[in-house]
């Protein structure tokens, strides 16, 4: 028994494909049964623009007008997914998660518990749960609060969170504080997280 | 069984190829520093200091994605990879398959690392814990971006495996000695793992399957290729420096079947109370508990096989790390055995506690194991005793009271903060209540710090300065080194 094949093929591919059935195939399969578990593409989701969006373009017609033109679904769509790479690329995950647990009174400081159904589409993939809080959880966060505290924020937090430990992200923004691009995707990505939530009635499930 | 750890083991140092082991561990002792450096500098961002102003590239949300990954791929990698050069010809009686493809690997695996760091500063992280090499292509899409680093790991970890499958393979007529089970099944896991873990959330399955993935992909590759590696390396040396076999073979039996069965299984637990299904849940939790089970039977036998030679903790600095960092393993598995319940789960799940749990583990246990390692085989590559022995000594107790301090005062922050959250206490007071921890965590971070440079440098001061190196003695005296 004490062979090369064994470790090969019993505990190296054996053990690991029993549990590559058991917890990603079994999950997979459960979550595919759940209702409103159709897959959302980018252009689904940006089908209709947010209304932060058109306020940014009002806001900053000049940067908006450089950077993407119109509002529309093209534009909202191109801002959605370049902010979330900036949201990747900064590493915003490792200290803010996005999933809202149905303990600990988190329904009640952030928002709706989190559904299955709500991840199940192109900006959730990869999904970006976290799995540290040094900041609170975002994924209620779009439309909380204005853009314009965004940008203050992120220009320095302790503007407006005197005691906030978050690193200040000034180079988004010019020195008048005018949204670059990818400032703008920013704040427009935060503004959107939230909105695919689905109530219990309509088929979202608690977990 | 303990035919293969005799002198003639060691007589068989001469199939080793020691200039790959040396630039291995230079390697990682380089990216140590540059993962420490960079925990260290990012710890300071909690502390309101931030070292590089405004700069974006090095804010410090790169510096967490440069610790982990460095720690991982560079520090653990690379010592592991100078191990397994060691002890494999050792145990099979066969070469590696190719220099030639050692210098390869060494060379592509560094580059891997460059390229992260650099990848990094520019923004190009996958959203993948444990996994932020860069793939290369904007997430979910495959629109090219930048080097694609994570098929370069593909082509590094197909190599390695390679380098050291073909003597595993041509010894295939021999009883493997314990230290092959872990190593052989090990690298098989790590291909498969990787494969797995940078995939299919990326490209296959969004949202809370995805979750599911990533999660097992954290746990596997700590779980299914760290874990092996650092048992491996403890059943080779401890025998080899106490000169006696391992206390039970039925122990080291239950110990790697119930590793290799149990621990993939555990993947889920990285986000319980989610929307993944509660079956899968209560699945990985189950066997989390069990694991504790094998996690004892491992220490059990490690410890009897100590019995009656206990003064190799005073004699040998190796054996000190070695059974410091398996004290280690036994508290990490102990504390994870209760956290991973949903009781625990409720409270600590998104605090400090997990961070200190992370740093007892890849720290406390598998990085002092690495440098048991090192302390006992450096001087015999380079042929020169220890420059300084006080540096030892110094580098032992800074890393042990470095990361003790870490732990607790890490496991308190984070009760204290998921108490408040809990308590629906305003978000200023979860901050300002774990300010001073934070203190303190950066300044056992500079213990730590310390430590790593006391080694590095008393590495360095060997290889160049060190009084020559004594070749009968390790096999007269062992424990007294």
């Amino acid at each position: 028994m004490e062979r090369f094949y064994t470790f090969v093929f019993i505990s190296g591919i054996g053990c690991f494909a029993i549990a590559f059935v058991l917890s990603l195939v079994f999950p997979w399969m459960s979550l595919s049964s759940y209702r409103g578990m159709e897959f959302q593409t980018l252009e689904q989701l940006a089908a209709t623009p947010s209304e932060s969006f058109v306020e940014l373009a009002q806001a900053h017609p000049q940067a908006f007008g450089e950077a993407y033109g119109q509002v529309s679904p093209q534009s909202y769509a191109e801002a959605l997914r370049l902010g979330r790479d900036v949201y990747i690329g900064q590493a915003c995950w490792h200290c803010h998660s996005q999933y809202v647990r149905p303990v600990s009174n988190e329904a009640e400081r952030f928002g709706p518990v989190s559904t299955a159904q709500e991840y199940q589409n192109a900006l959730n993939q990869p999904h970006l749960w976290g799995t540290r809080r040094v900041g609170p959880d975002l994924s209620r966060e779009g439309g909380k609060r204005t853009n314009d505290w965004h940008i203050a924020h992120f220009i320095n937090p302790k503007n407006v969170v005197p005691w906030s430990v978050m690193p200040p992200y000034p180079f988004f923004f010019d020195e008048r504080g005018t949204p670059s691009k990818e400032g703008l995707a920013l704040i427009t990505y935060l503004q959107w997280l939230g909105t695919t939530q689905v109530a219990p009635e309509q088929g979202g499930v608690t977990p | 069984m303990n035919a293969a750890l005799s002198a003639e083991t060691l007589e068989q140092g001469s199939l080793v190829n020691y200039r790959l082991v040396k630039a291995h561990l230079a390697a990682a002792g380089v990216a140590l520093l540059v993962s420490m450096l960079a925990g260290f500098l990012y710890s300071l961002q909690y502390l309101g200091f931030f070292p590089f102003g405004e700069s974006r590239a090095l804010a410090p949300g790169h510096w967490r994605l440069i610790h982990t990954s460095m720690a991982a791929y560079g520090w653990l990698v690379n010592g592991f990879t100078a191990m397994l050069y060691y002890v494999v010809p050792r145990l099979t009686g066969k070469k590696v398959w190719s220099d030639k493809v050692g210098n390869l690997i060494f060379v592509v695996w560094q580059l891997i690392l460059l390229s992260t760091i650099v990848g990094f500063f520019y923004d190009k992280a996958q959203a993948i814990e444990w996994g932020e090499t860069p793939t290369g292509f904007r997430p979910g899409s495959f629109e090219l971006n930048y080097i694609p680093v994570d098929l370069l790991v593909v082509v590094g970890a197909v190599l390695v495996i390679a380098q050291f499958v073909v003597p595993m393979y041509k010894a295939r007529d021999q009883k493997f000695y314990v230290t092959l089970w872990y190593f052989t099944s090990g690298l098989v896991w790590l291909a498969l793992t990787y494969l797995m873990g940078n995939v299919m959330p990326e490209w296959i399955l969004p949202g809370a399957a995805g979750a599911a993935v990533t999660g097992l992909f954290i746990h596997d590759l700590v779980g299914l290729y760290v874990t092996p590696m650092g048992w491996g390396l403890m059943y080779f040396f401890v025998p080899l420096i106490l000169r006696k076999p391992i206390w039970s073979h039925s122990l080291s039996v239950i110990g790697f079947w119930a590793l290799a069965f149990f621990y993939p299984l555990n993947g889920v637990h990285h986000f319980l109370i989610s929307p993944i299904p509660d079956y899968v849940e209560f699945g990985a939790i189950t066997t989390t508990i069990a694991i504790e089970v094998v996690v004892t039977t491992v220490v059990v036998n490690f410890f009897m096989t100590l019995r009656g030679k206990w003064s190799a903790l005073r004699t040998s600095f190796a054996i000190r790390w070695f059974y410091a960092g398996a004290v280690m393993y036994f508290i990490t598995c102990l504390q994870c055995a209760f956290q991973v319940t949903w009781m625990f789960q409720k409270i600590i799940h998104f605090t400090d506690w997990v961070v200190g749990h992370a740093h007892m583990i890849m720290f406390g246990t598998f990085t002092f194991w690495v440098f048991g390692v090192i302390d006992w085989v450096w001087p015999r590559i380079v042929r020169r005793n220890w420059y300084s022995q006080s540096l030892r000594a110094w580098h032992f107790w800074l890393f042990t009271l470095g990361i003790v301090i870490m732990f607790f005062d890490l496991m308190i922050a984070g009760l204290i903060a998921g108490f408040m959250q809990k308590g629906l206490n305003d978000w200023s007071d979860l901050v300002l209540a774990s300010v001073p921890f934070w203190w303190v965590r950066t300044f056992a971070g500079g213990m730590l710090l310390t430590g790593a440079l006391c080694a590095l440098y008393n590495m360095w001061m060997t290889a160049r300065a060190g009084d020559a190196y004594a070749e009968d003695k390790h096999l007269v005296a062992a424990t007294a080194d």
